[in-house]
């Protein structure tokens, strides 16, 4: 196994508050990662600091052989990492194919004169955008939504569009914060089907979930997260029958589900 | 163009072709239409085509890239400037306006980008407050720079700018043809109706591109337009700069056709008006630009024309002037749209994709 | 020496009277999170109002002494204010609670030209002069500093004023229900806070104070005209985010500190800019000190509250 992102003793303070204490872990290219932990453990912090909406007071990420910038989230983009988050972020006045659209931004290169002449490549690369944006809502399921405002798609299909917003960034590492929550039984489970199929298409995954099934089911292997330390980190089965990680849920109050 | 044509009443839905021509002719008959009312309706016209430039520019920053510019002013006041130090016996330097005009828009950008680099990160009404100091700073050194050097000439203005010359032909004269004379009023027109059809025509490309899908995706929800991998802050910058352009070269008509500038045009009651003339039309909306700077131009003269007369029948005196109408239509407009109709007069869902592109096998 | 000592006490002056008015902006924007652009307006509108009132007592009651005259004047500024506060709350910034994030502000905006033009109809363009009801003329000096019975007095009310609200909040069931409803207006609400009521009355008490400072404005220069309230509600607003916008201390200290560096400023500027600048420049201080503060500390001098309000 070859690792894409290695996370090295990551720390994060918030004033008094330790929120993520030496945490150190490592995913490899083609798993999917489920990172998980009761309510408070700092696996949505841990997220935050990895797509660098936050700058961690200790510690690095090596993702792909070399440092990931910390804190400009448009440069974690460019390395690779996209995101989606937990409660859904669409561009609220765009469809959806412009949303897709949009989050093919890092991946083009036109510049005001080029948008401002249309030249030959701004017109071959708006093109491709487009059909790669058109391609991407097909995948997830919701071609036929592409000229719908996004605010107007089921709950479930707002889901997909994030997720295929995301994809249009070309990630190698696809980080989705609580994919599933608020979602039905049927709609997780297409959604399991849609994060396998891009697991299949080689693009790796780190998923935080509460839904434990889901990634008991879903991931190669698991971390748990307890007040900003990392407690265990497996193949789902050991993880399961940790003591640590049992005591942690039932103890620590927090609900498994 | 499309856009433009739908927004036609009546017409432009069923017959979008027809509404199109509809409106190209009637920008190019407009000032012969006007001029059958008087001179002075040519000379409204020509000025709201100089709103025009401004609301569209200033649509850019406020409607596009969400960042509520109150002074924006300054920019057109920058390109003015610009015009006359550079082409007026002020300081004798008389350049040509081939060069002029763009460094007009080169200082306008540039003061955009002073200003905006210290202050884009600041949360959307602090930048408006901030934005609005800064044009009340720019209004004060104009009013104050004329000591102890004299460079501005402080509130009196400078004078007798050099008009706009197109290669040796000068559109302050009039344009003979034959026996037939055209004033320079309607020269004017055409001139600025060509650089209003040029800027909705860059406008809407910049909106359907990479460029401005970013800025709706950051007015719309900036952490997540930074999660998706755009440089908010460059993106700002380039709002703020581009807008800015369009102020500077506003300004720089506006020296060429008034023929004087002084503090006195660029108060904050002006960013106030342009604002206005986005806000009525409907904030990102490049049709909605258009239409609320001709109608928030054309509509208070129109008032003072019917108003005056009424006044005087009634009451024997003039109650209201043409500027406290003016305001009063400004501060109403801005307040009964923002409460009843936010989406503005011409509520239209904006583009920032061609779907059509895909062609038809894709679908 | 001398000079600077006579500007120290200026600018207290001065700034007592921004203090005042910073109150309503930080209440304001403590509870709802909006920036009440039109609330220097409503300093106008007090200051003209007690005018026309004190034009109407002379007519009617010249033998009225001048104190009283000034008291029937307040007391009628400050119930027509309070209205006007609560008008603006109910008919506009209600409808736009939870509106996109530029519609209330452009809203205030329209509302602050719209008081601007309408009392230009009603009073006219024209600078009025506003009576010296209390004394304008110096009392002998103290130091070398030359201090007006009027000074003294804008000082001593506002002081009293502030001293009141302080009181009204952090005492009072009232004052408790604000603040609850400033921390959380959801919370408070099922608590069994009438958070409407609550907003409301923040609009009429600051409505007040801004009436109080307009008399005082219009007494220390002689003057009231339409346009009056525009300076001092943007330098207001300036001494509420330079105290920590939301917190009532901070728009205290805010309003004296800026009134301090207005009047200290304004009287060295020449020779700190080596002759360059002048006191025409004087205003260009309170929108640098905003722009500063906003950049380099959002959170003011005294600000705790960090408002997320993107």
């Amino acid at each position: 196994m070859i690792s894409l992102l290695e996370a090295r003793g990551i720390g994060k303070r918030f004033g008094g508050l330790t929120a993520l204490d030496d945490v150190s872990l490592t995913i490899n290219r083609g798993e999917v990662y489920g990172l998980i932990g009761p309510n408070g453990a700092g696996k949505t912090t841990f997220f935050n600091v990895l797509t660098g909406a936050y700058t961690p007071d200790a510690g690095e990420f090596v993702f792909n052989g070399s440092a990931l910038p910390t804190g400009q989230p448009h440069r974690v983009v460019a390395a690779g990492i996209a995101r989606t988050f937990q409660n859904i972020r669409l561009f609220g006045k765009m469809t959806a194919l412009e949303n897709v659209m949009a989050g093919h931004h890092i991946r083009t290169r036109a510049g005001v004169w080029g948008i401002l002449s249309q030249n030959r490549r701004t017109r071959e690369e708006e093109r491709l955008t487009t059909e790669r944006a058109f391609a991407l809502l097909a995948y997830v399921g919701i071609a036929r939504f592409a000229d719908t405002l996004c605010t107007k798609l089921s709950y479930g299909d707002q889901r997909r569009l994030e997720i295929a917003r995301a994809l249009a960034a070309e990630p190698q590492l696809l980080a989705l914060d609580e994919p599933a929550a608020g979602m039905n039984a049927t709609e997780t489970g297409h959604l399991k089907t849609l994060i396998e199929q891009i697991r299949h298409d080689g693009v790796t995954v780190l998923l935080i979930e509460h839904d434990v099934k889901l990634v008991m089911g879903l991931c190669d292997r698991v971390a748990v997260l307890d007040f900003g330390r990392k407690i265990a980190e497996d193949v789902p089965a050991v993880v399961q029958q940790d003591p640590a990680v049992i005591s942690a849920y039932l103890g620590g109050g927090g609900d498994a589900h | 163009m499309d856009a433009l044509a739908h927004a036609v009443p009546w017409l432009g839905k069923r017959h979008p072709r027809a509404a199109g021509w509809l409106v190209i002719v009637l920008a190019l008959a407009a000032p012969l239409i006007a001029a059958y009312f008087g001179r002075s309706w040519v000379r409204i016209l020509d000025f709201a085509l100089l709103y025009m430039l401004l609301a569209l520019g200033l649509n850019l920053v406020v409607g596009f890239a969400g960042l509520l510019d109150l002074g924006y002013i300054a920019f057109y006041a920058v390109g003015a400037y610009t015009w006359a130090f550079l082409a007026s016996p002020h300081f004798g330097v008389h350049l040509p306006f081939w060069l002029v005009l763009p460094l007009g828009a080169g200082f306008a950008a540039l003061a955009g980008i002073i200003l905006g680099t210290p202050v884009l990160r600041l949360r959307g009404d602090y930048l408006a407050i901030v934005t609005l100091g800064f044009g009340e700073i720019v209004r004060i050194f104009l009013n104050n720079l004329n000591h102890p050097v004299n460079i501005t000439n402080g509130p009196q203005g400078i004078n007798a700018l050099d008009s706009l010359s197109l290669f040796g032909w000068d559109l302050a004269g009039t344009l003979r043809l034959g026996d037939f004379k055209v004033h320079s009023l309607y020269l004017y027109y055409y001139v600025f109706l060509l650089c209003v059809a040029g800027s909705i025509v860059f406008i809407r490309r910049l909106q359907i591109s990479r460029i401005g899908r970013a800025w709706a995706a950051m007015r719309d929800d900036e952490l997540a337009a930074k999660a998706i991998g755009i440089n908010v802050r460059n993106m700002k910058l380039l709002a703020f700069a581009l807008g800015a352009t369009f102020g500077g070269v506003a300004g720089g008509l506006f020296g060429a056709f008034q023929g004087f500038v002084s503090p006195e045009s660029f108060s904050l009651m002006e960013s106030i008006a342009v604002l206005t003339m986005v806000v009525f039309g409907g904030m990102g909306n490049i049709v909605g630009a258009v239409v609320g700077a001709l109608i928030l131009t054309a509509l208070p003269e129109l008032l003072r024309y019917l108003a005056l007369p009424v006044q005087e029948a009634l009451f024997h005196r003039v109650v209201l002037d043409p500027e406290v109408l003016r305001m009063l239509l400004l501060s109403l407009a801005m307040i009964f749209m923002m409460l009843w109709r936010p989406g503005g007069l011409i509520p239209a869902r904006a583009r920032y994709a061609r779907p059509e592109l895909l062609g038809g096998e894709t679908r | 020496m001398e000079t600077l000592l006579q500007q120290i006490v200026n600018g207290l002056v001065v700034g007592s009277v921004y203090a005042l008015v910073a109150l309503g902006y930080t209440m304001v924007y403590g509870i709802l999170g909006l920036i009440n652009f039109a609330h220097g307006e409503v300093l106008m509108v007090g200051a003209l109002t007690a005018l026309q009132t004190v034009l109407l007592l002379m007519e009617v009651a010249p033998g009225l002494p001048p104190l009283l005259m000034l008291a029937v004047a307040v007391g009628v500024a400050v119930p027509v204010c309070m209205a006007l506060g609560y008008l603006m709350e109910r008919l506009a910034y209600r409808r736009l609670r939870g509106a996109p994030r530029l519609a209330p502000l452009i809203t205030a905006i329209g509302l602050s030209f719209l008081l601007q033009t309408l009392a230009m109809i009603v009073w006219g363009r024209n600078y009025h002069t506003f009576p010296a009801l209390i004394s304008t003329e110096p009392l002998e000096p103290v130091a070398g500093v030359f201090v007006t019975p009027v000074q003294i007095a804008i000082v001593v009310i506002s002081a009293l004023l502030m001293a009141a609200l302080v009181l009204l909040v952090n005492r009072s069931r009232l004052g408790r229900a604000m603040r609850a409803t400033a921390e959380n207006p959801r919370v408070a609400a099922l608590m069994g806070v009438d958070a409407n009521a609550i907003i409301a009355l923040t609009f009429i008490i600051g409505a007040g104070l801004a009436a109080v400072a307009g008399v005082m404005f219009a007494s220390n220069y002689g003057i009231a005209h339409y346009a009056m309230g525009f300076m001092p509600g943007l330098k207001a607003f300036t001494a509420a985010v330079l105290g920590g916008i939301g917190n009532l201390a901070g728009a205290m200290l805010g309003g004296i500190v800026l009134g301090l560096v207005e009047a200290i400023g304004a009287g060295y500027i020449e020779e700190l800019s080596f002759g360059l600048l002048n006191s025409s420049y004087q205003d260009i201080f309170a929108f640098v000190i905003l722009g500063v503060v906003l950049i380099f500390r959002p959170t003011g001098l005294l600000g705790e509250r960090v408002s997320d309000r993107a």
